[in-house]
């Protein structure tokens, strides 16, 4: 026969109510423990969540509002950073109990232990109830003031075209500068950028000065001001005025200013806009720089903008030999487009467009005996001395006719027009002035190259369009 | 009768007092509460001797005795015995022993007949205990622990152990000391039994954390009730009835 022990446990009484239980660490039956102590004591029953129903985002204090699904992990997250006591227990889950959505009651289950007098680990489980009240959040609160942006960054160019405008939004595009704005809006002109931070005007301030010839001011309004924080709120508006002249404009320089450049020739066409004002004298190829810091000091408007352009008829082309990059020396016999056929009245032009210039091609330029500018400068330049035509550049007539739509386009931003409506004229003039840039866009490489241009869907005349565009790569060459 | 006190806001009662049948020692305290507690359930039948151990109060710790005699550590001054001989009655011996484990209240439990020592005492004092308790010396442990006086109360009526004493280890201590023997808790479920209880044939002193239940138990265990007066009603009760009937 086999031994078998018989183990009989031993019982003591528990030692508060007197129950047989076998011995614990605390010497007391469960529910005495339970009696005895509350774990969850210290964890709050009932908390507050704040809830912005504009936005629909929940209140991280201290400052922080996030996006919350009801019953999702960053909700429960958000509900346990709220129970104060929690991290003197060990939580060792949570859950939600379903509650009816328009209940304005989150209903969380906690399970956690806690060591109870001397090794005595004691699990329990229980509810937290949480109250959603309602708050309005900064941002909802800024929207409703009408009080949402911080800084504003008022673009200016005083021309009477929108193309720079036009130009601009392309770079802006193009390198994301608009990332951070909050709204932009279209007066009279230019543009007005707002933000929400200071830093982030400040940037796009930064931006414009590196892209354009251009120079800013900074004002600030007092909003409201604490005296016991002794913090206040302001907003910034920056001034960006980018100087009133634009590529292909005919420009009188002030004597001082053509001195100070070289000695240049005062009657000057700008080729080029970018940092600063790259102008050149048609009749002899000497290009030079007006530096912005220059031009502020010594401002001067331009004598004629594209707009005046007119349109000749090329008769004759004789290169004169001096050659600068591109730019090609030539005297070249031209007849206005309109007078051609009419009358034998040709004029004579010494320009830079040798290089691109054939017989019978078109081009435009500004004509300088039959126009009246009333400028002290031009006034005081000697007559007989100036051409008659300043030749700019060359237009391509017979390829517009031929081509109704375009198989590319550009991108525009979200803008919002100013209140004072727009008349009719004003829209046409508007709509003239985007053909123009793109006309600009389509002859110029250089220019095509700053900006990024997207195909246009379900564009049908891809093949045709393709050799327009070896014809114009062509054309320049030339 | 089983009652309850504290000594200077600590529930271990049993290390600021040493009680037997014969004589009851107690520390000295900052106030009279806890003396006057012993005082007035012991006064008028044994002596209740203020005293301090080699200068300290933890007189219940380092002494153990029991109605034939009283034995103290070597630490204990000449003055602090000469005081306890003279405040004791003469038919108790006195001994100062040289043992290293000095608190003999920790590793020596002893009632009348029998004494439990920690498994480590020396041979010579354990023949001092014979001696001078008059007791039969086991050398035993209690639950797992080696100091039997700090996990165990003893007195001529029953016994009370550690809580996770087990059921064999019950049944042979039990047998070693001839007396009923229970595993239980004092002061609220703590589990050293010495220091939380001390205890003579009529009467108990426990922490003043101690439970009803705990109290019961204490009471039950070593059979308080019968030395109180109701007791004697209840039990002679049925003879007194027959007498008079």
């Amino acid at each position: 026969m086999e031994y078998s022990p018989v183990v009989v446990e031993q019982k003591i009484l528990c030692c508060q109510c007197g129950t047989a239980i076998t011995p614990n660490p605390s010497n007391m039956c469960i529910n005495c423990i339970r009696n005895e102590v509350d774990i969850s004591e210290g964890i709050p029953k009932q908390a507050t969540l704040h809830f912005c129903r504009n936005c629909e985002r929940y209140l991280q204090p201290p400052t922080i509002w996030i996006n919350a699904l009801l019953e999702s992990r960053e909700l429960l997250g958000l509900c346990l950073k709220k129970l104060k006591g929690l991290n003197k227990v060990r939580l060792i889950d949570a859950g939600f109990i379903w509650t009816e959505p328009h209940s304005r009651r989150i209903k969380v289950k906690l399970t956690i232990q806690k060591e109870v007098f001397a090794s005595t680990i004691l699990q329990q489980v229980f509810e937290v109830e949480y109250i959603v009240s309602y708050q309005q959040c900064n941002d909802c609160a800024r929207v409703m003031a009408q009080n949402t942006w911080q800084a504003l960054v008022q673009v200016r160019q005083k021309v009477n075209h929108k193309r720079t405008f036009l130009y601009l939004e392309q770079l802006i595009l193009k390198h994301n500068a608009h990332k951070d704005t909050i709204n932009i809006k279209e007066v009279k002109d230019g543009i007005d950028f707002f933000y929400a931070q200071k830093s982030h005007a400040l940037k796009m301030v930064e931006f414009l000065t590196n892209i354009t010839p251009s120079r800013s001011k900074t004002s600030e309004q007092l909003i409201s001001t604490d005296i016991h924080s002794n913090t206040s709120n302001y907003k910034f508006t920056f001034s960006v005025e980018i100087v009133p002249i634009c590529k292909d404009d005919l420009v009188c320089l002030p004597l001082k200013v053509a001195r100070s450049l070289g000695n240049i020739s005062p009657l000057v066409i700008c080729y080029r806009i970018g940092n600063s004002i790259h102008v050149m004298d048609p009749n002899t190829l000497a290009v030079s720089e007006v530096q912005t810091a220059l031009f502020w000091r010594m401002p001067f408007t331009s004598l004629a903008t594209s707009k005046d352009l007119v349109e000749y008829y090329v008769l004759d082309v004789e290169p004169l030999g001096p050659v600068r990059d591109k730019f090609v020396l030539a005297d070249i016999q031209v007849a206005r487009s309109t007078d051609f056929g009419k009358n034998n009245v040709t004029s004579f032009a010494r320009s830079h467009l040798g290089g691109i210039l054939n017989p019978g091609d078109t081009v435009l330029g500004y004509d300088l005996s039959s126009s009246n500018f009333n400028d002290k400068v031009y006034d005081a330049l000697n007559r007989d001395q100036l051409p008659d035509v300043i030749l700019v550049k060359k237009s391509y007539p017979n390829r517009r006719k031929k081509k109704k739509s375009r198989n590319w386009k550009l991108k525009s931003l979200n803008k919002e027009e100013d209140e004072m409506k727009q008349k009719k004229n004003d829209a046409e003039k508007i709509e003239q002035d985007y053909e123009m840039f793109l006309r600009d866009l389509e002859e110029d490489p250089e220019f095509r190259q700053s900006v990024n241009l997207y195909k246009m869907p379900n564009s049908k005349e891809n093949n045709e369009m393709d050799v327009d565009g070896k014809e114009i790569s062509q054309g320049d060459k030339t | 009768m089983a009652v309850r006190a504290q000594f200077e806001n600590s529930n271990e009662v049993g290390v600021f007092s040493r009680l037997t049948n014969k004589y009851c020692l107690v520390a000295i305290g900052g106030s009279e509460n806890f003396y006057s507690v012993f005082e007035g359930e012991l006064g008028d039948v044994i002596p209740v001797i203020h005293t301090s151990i080699a200068g300290t109060r933890i007189i219940g710790r380092l002494t153990v005795g029991n109605s034939k005699g009283l034995l103290v550590p070597s630490s204990t001054t000449d003055q602090e015995l000469q005081h306890l001989r003279n405040s004791l009655p003469d038919s108790i011996k006195i001994q100062r022993i040289e043992e290293r484990l000095s608190a003999l209240g920790n590793v020596i439990a002893c009632n009348d007949y029998v004494a439990l020592v920690h498994p480590d005492v020396d041979r010579e004092t354990q023949e001092i205990i014979k001696d001078v308790l008059d007791v039969e010396v086991f050398t035993q442990t209690i639950a797992g622990n080696v100091l039997v006086g700090s996990y165990c109360a003893l007195s001529n009526q029953g016994a009370l152990v550690h809580p996770r004493t087990a059921i064999q280890d019950q049944d042979e201590l039990s047998s070693l000391l001839q007396v009923p023997l229970v595993a239980g808790t004092i002061n609220r479920g703590s589990d050293v039994i010495g220091a939380g209880l001390v205890v003579n044939d009529w009467c108990a002193f426990a922490g003043l954390d101690s439970t009803a239940t705990e109290l019961s138990v204490v009471e039950s265990i070593f059979k308080l009730h019968e030395a109180q007066p109701t007791a004697i009603v209840k039990e002679m009760r049925d003879s007194l009835v027959d007498t008079y009937i």
